[in-house]
């Protein structure tokens, strides 16, 4: 995945908070700014401030647009490292590259999306939003998710969804081993093979209801070529609820 | 009466005393299977899974009960009790954040979460150590408002289940404790049962009511300090440098933890030894996990030390700090500060003979009772029960916490004085000797009465 600007990638550009008439774009190039510089910034901005930013050179930066608590839109122009977008409130970030470990962990709204793919704990944590990953997302993809909305167009690695509260995992490709180990109430898609579910993770009916929550999920997040009903739908049998001696060997 | 009759009065006076106080000849408790370890033995059996209590380890490891001030006299001169000062003020923080902290006393409140403790309790720690000028602690299931209105200080933690965890509590805390592990159960998660996980507690972990809540014993984000570092790089980011980091952790190998800590950034390091408090782990884990607090504070200051750090990363050390005394001991071996959880919880009225009646009917009693997963607490401290809680007074609580903090800095204070310190900072282990040769060798001071540090070769003479 090049680090240019992807033409694909256009989540958020719709629905996001920013209209056409906004056209002052804010450019900040990491290679002569200091990453504090930039992200002190995003949180300074208020009424007047920029609505448009472009972040140039993030060359695997950590952190980058994290903490941002405003109606902009981020278009960061490469690959970055852990963290990108941490914590995200209201923003549209879109990412055209690579992110490394944690991207939008704990996200509380707004929509983070990823050009390419995503290391492990995508979206951990997060508590609402939505999440966007055009690529493949590593392992731990969702772990304790706690609302927020993740959609990968590709496939995701094992252990995904471990603990996941609340929220829902779309992933159009394949879900690798122990997919939502030890999970709450978190609803999980996957259209392609699930390598295994995890302890207490069980196979639920697609319903219309689900079908038409995919649908949506999906077009939010710009996926036009899966159709909702290929997928299946995963859960807690809420067997491990409350401990139960009997089930000491499930843990 | 012959002399043999009023022998035999004699001695059945004395059988009849003893046998009120549980001993009866012939009937021989054993050291190995005593009356506790045969109940649980029985419990287990019956029960099929480990017990799980709150409070801290109850069996007797050394601590600093072990150790003596050497108080001044001809070598050097103390300070005169009430005219001469002996300041207790302490900077936590100040290596990296724009705004670090300042207490007035050295001694703050360990994390306790909502869920655990009620919300009223919450707010008596808060009141408590407002009034005395000290920090409070969050705890795992994020900040309530009642909390942050009624602390001066507050530290939010960032733990593995992130209950609860957002930003802007991030921005309202005024530092943030990144928990790795404590005390209690150095390597374990957590759990809160489901008779705790009320309406409030529910909604604010992202739970269903009335399930039995596991916390995970990882951060779902980072391993490793390599990691660590830039998670707390992530989060000063997101605060704007501002805000002081702490890292928390459980005593085992406090010499690596230490100086990983401090590699990975940390301004302040929290040292919790096995006696440290918790709402709810497995007794096992409680009993036979980590290292004792005294143990583990000599390492730490030698990390501290080594990397050229100690005083610039501050290091607070919990873990069975239950007086002025202990206080003085810990600071005396490197501490910046103490904290306190239990104690702090004692101070507010758990365990108090006044809920005797209360704790009859729980089959406990005031002085024992450590089930405080369950939610039953006869104080109203340990609930989420609306009708327990109501039986808890906030404002009583918050004074009586203020009271047992000053008087436990009076005691400090008297104790430096009489080793001629004007802070108690300056306390230092040139004052302190050993009762015990365990605590001679992990202290690392001289056995009373004599030259003789277990362990090195210095002679030191007192």
């Amino acid at each position: 995945m090049g680090a240019g600007a992807g033409p694909g990638l256009r989540v958020g550009a719709d629905e996001g908070p920013v209209t056409a008439a906004d056209v002052t774009v804010r450019t900040v190039d990491l290679a002569d700014t200091p990453l504090r510089e930039l992200n002190a910034g995003l949180h300074a901005v208020n009424g007047d401030g920029p609505r448009r930013w472009r972040v140039l050179n993030p060359r695997g930066a950590h952190a980058v647009a994290a903490g941002i608590d405003a109606e902009i839109e981020v278009d960061v122009e490469g690959h970055v490292g852990y963290y990108c977008a941490g914590m995200n409130k209201r923003a549209v970030v879109r990412v055209h590259g690579n992110c490394g470990p944690g991207a939008a962990e704990n996200i509380m709204s707004g929509t983070v999306a990823v050009d390419g793919n995503a290391s492990q704990s995508a979206g951990a944590t997060g508590r609402g939003g939505l999440l966007v990953i055009r690529g493949d997302a590593a392992a731990r993809c969702g772990i304790s998710m706690k609302g927020v909305d993740i959609v990968v167009r590709g496939s995701v690695g094992h252990m995904s969804a471990f603990m996941a509260q609340k929220g829902r995992l779309v992933v159009c490709g394949d879900a690798g081993d122990a997919l939502g180990d030890s999970i709450y109430e978190a609803q999980l898609y996957v259209r392609g093979n699930v390598a295994g579910l995890g302890a207490d993770c069980v196979e639920k009916e697609l319903d219309e209801p689900h079908v038409a929550e995919l649908r949506d999920l999906l077009e939010r997040a710009g996926i036009d070529d899966c159709d909702p009903a290929e997928f299946r739908r995963y859960g807690s049998e809420r067997r491990l609820y409350n401990f139960q001696v009997d089930d000491a060997g499930s843990y | 009466m012959t002399e043999f009759d009023s022998l035999g009065k004699a001695r059945d006076q004395l059988e009849r005393r003893a046998s009120r106080r549980g001993w009866r000849p012939g009937l021989r408790e054993s050291a190995l299977f005593d009356r506790n370890v045969i109940h649980e033995i029985q419990r287990a059996a019956r029960e099929g899974i480990y017990d799980i209590r709150g409070f801290g380890a109850k069996r007797a490891v050394p601590h600093f009960d072990d150790l003596l001030f050497l108080g001044a006299s001809m070598s050097r001169y103390p300070l005169e009790g009430y005219r001469e000062r002996c300041d207790t003020d302490v900077v936590l923080g100040d290596r990296h954040a724009a705004q670090p902290l300042h207490l007035d006393i050295p001694i703050t409140i360990a994390g306790m979460s909502f869920g655990a403790l009620s919300g009223p309790a919450k707010e008596a720690l808060g009141r408590g150590a407002s009034q005395v000028g000290t920090s409070t602690t969050t705890g795992d299931g994020g900040m309530t408002p009642e909390e942050r209105e009624h602390s001066s200080v507050l530290v939010y933690q960032l733990l593995p289940s992130r209950y609860g965890m957002n930003p802007d509590d991030l921005r309202r805390a005024d530092a943030i404790e990144i928990v790795v592990g404590q005390g209690a159960k150095p390597g374990g998660g957590g759990v809160l049962l489901g008779q705790k996980i009320s309406d409030r507690v529910a909604e604010m972990r992202d739970l269903p009511k009335g399930i039995d809540q596991r916390s995970a014993c990882r951060h779902p984000d980072w391993t490793g300090p390599d990691d660590l570092e830039i998670k707390i790089h992530e989060l000063r980011e997101i605060t704007d440098w501002e805000k002081p980091i702490f890292v928390k952790i459980g005593a085992t190998r406090p010499y690596f933890d230490v100086a990983l800590a401090v590699k990975a950034g940390a301004d302040v390091v929290v040292l919790d030894g096995m006696q440290g408090g918790t709402a709810a782990t497995q007794e096992v884990f409680i009993e036979h996990v980590g290292i004792p607090t005294m143990a583990a504070v000599r390492p730490a200051v030698d990390a501290l030390q080594d990397l050229d750090m100690h005083r610039r990363v501050q290091l607070v050390v919990s873990g069975g700090i239950r007086s002025g005394a202990d206080v003085a001991k810990v600071l005396a071996l490197g501490a910046d500060a103490a904290s306190i959880g239990v104690a702090a919880i004692v101070a507010l009225g758990d365990n108090s003979p006044q809920h005797e009646e209360g704790y009859a009917e729980i089959a406990t009693s005031a002085g024992y009772y450590d089930d405080w997963h369950e939610g039953r607490d006869p104080a109203g401290i340990s609930t989420q029960d609306d009708d327990l809680a109501a039986r808890f007074d906030p404002r009583l609580g918050g004074r009586r916490l203020a009271n047992y903090l000053r008087t436990m800095v009076l005691e400090a204070q008297t104790i430096a004085r009489a080793c001629g310190k004007s802070h108690l900072h300056n306390l230092e282990p040139e004052d302190l000797v050993a009762l015990s040769v365990e605590a001679a060798a992990m202290a690392r001071v001289p056995l009373a009465g004599t030259s003789w540090i277990p362990g090195t070769e210095a002679v030191v003479n007192t």
